[in-house]
């Protein structure tokens, strides 16, 4: 089995020059100001040579500022979380915590929270960590985040599973299992109306930026990136369905097509099935580094975890 | 899973109407699936499901296969006396389900 799935590769020769167009665009951007400097140390004198390094700073400034504060196709005034592309039932649902089917998951959840490990430690999620309540407040809000034991980034199922194989001594639970999903929902019940916060500086750079890639690549036979629909085109129709602009603040989410929880790595998976490109396994890198990308570009957007959606 | 969660107010005057919810933990397998190898999965559905007050049947359900997976309920029942709404369900695989909230009337 390959180690990295190759469904991000570009499919077609239209995408290869679509590709290069951009990277000239970026390139001739950050060669411009180089150029200037080189017309500077042409001339000879002293006060020029302040000028070209007052020059060079400005430079290195702007080009250390645009590393950092990242570009953003949406900007965090136009964000709109999907339940408001949802029509008035699935809110309801939503906004109803016995309606809403979630709570089920996140009553196993709080159950397998508290429950005794079977495997060697003996210890529940609750020995270490108390009260989800308190202990777990904001946790889902900045995930996924890297994890430094593992040299990765982790989104919450997999820390989850992590805490299960390293401190409990248990098997890891099945991606999409009914307990992974409860508990997975149980503490990002606890981060609900926080704002998204993931952090994407430091050792997590390095998946924000292959997610960032990702996101604008063409994938598939039907060769459409996730942003020309969610970003170029969120709010217009793709059949009978409203374009959203594809945050994943709610998930896990009990989705009304899967009549069961799903996680937002099962989310993604359906659109990658949708565009027809190849199918990632579940846990590859791929789908954390998306998860990652997701969760910077919803910032600001409030946790809806566990909510509901069509 | 949680096999169910209720929902109904903490006290309701005598004659009043009191607002049951119940949301069931069931896959509600419709019977006109296939599995990944094509062979049809069996129907399982919650048959029947029944709401006894102070062991008085007052709401009874027969579901089949247009019911959607996790159902959820919600009926009303007119408070008489302080007591316990009983709810039972059992499936086509004869998986039998209970549950049980006490009823306070003031």
């Amino acid at each position: 089995m390959p180690v990295r799935a190759a469904w991000h590769r570009p499919p077609s020769r239209w995408f290869d020059a679509g590709s290069r167009r951009r990277t000239d665009a970026v390139h001739r951007r950050v060669v411009a100001i180089p150029d200037s400097i080189t017309c500077e140390a042409r001339m000879n004198s002293l006060h020029n040579v302040f000028i070209r390094s007052l020059l060079f700073a400005a430079a290195a400034l702007l080009l250390f500022c645009e590393a950092h504060a990242q570009p953003r196709a949406l900007p965090l005034g136009v964000l709109r979380s999907g339940i408001e592309f949802a029509g008035a039932d699935v809110r309801g649902m939503q906004a109803d915590d016995l309606a809403n089917p979630g709570f089920l998951w996140v009553e196993r959840g709080e159950k397998l929270w508290r429950e005794e490990a079977s495997g060697a430690s003996g210890k529940s999620c609750a020995s270490c960590h108390g009260d989800a309540t308190a202990s777990m407040r904001g946790v889902a809000a900045r995930y996924p985040a890297f994890d430094a034991g593992s040299g990765t980034v982790f989104d919450l199922e997999a820390r989850i599973n992590d805490c299960r194989v390293r401190r409990q001594k248990q098997e890891p639970l099945l991606r999409e299992s009914d307990d992974l999903l409860g508990l997975t929902a149980y503490v990002a019940l606890q981060s609900k109306g926080m704002s998204m916060a993931a952090r994407i500086d430091g050792p997590a750079g390095a998946a924000f930026d292959r997610g960032r890639v990702l996101y604008g690549t063409r994938h598939g036979q039907m060769n459409i990136s996730c942003a020309q629909c969610h970003e170029q085109n969120w709010g217009k129709r793709l059949y009978a369905e409203t374009l959203s602009q594809g945050h994943g603040n709610a998930f896990p989410a009990y989705k009304l097509e899967w009549q069961t929880m799903g996680s937002l790595q099962r989310r993604i998976r359906a659109c990658i099935f949708g565009v027809r490109a190849e199918m990632p396994a579940a846990g590859a890198q791929e789908l954390t580094d998306l998860e990652l990308y997701l969760a910077w570009r919803a910032q600001g957007l409030p946790v809806e975890a566990p909510g509901v959606r069509r | 899973m949680a096999d169910s969660r209720i929902n109904l107010a903490a006290a309701t005057r005598q004659g009043e109407a009191i607002e049951v919810r119940i949301s069931i933990r069931h896959a509600m397998e419709t019977g006109y699936r296939t599995d990944d190898g094509g062979k049809p999965v069996a129907r399982n559905v919650i048959r029947n499901f029944a709401c006894r007050y102070n062991g008085v049947p007052v709401f009874a359900v027969r579901m089949s296969s247009g019911i959607a997976a996790n159902p959820y309920l919600r009926f009303f029942v007119t408070a008489r006396e302080s007591g316990t709404l009983d709810f039972e369900w059992v499936d086509d695989a004869g998986a039998r389900g209970m549950a049980q909230a006490a009823v306070k009337v003031v």
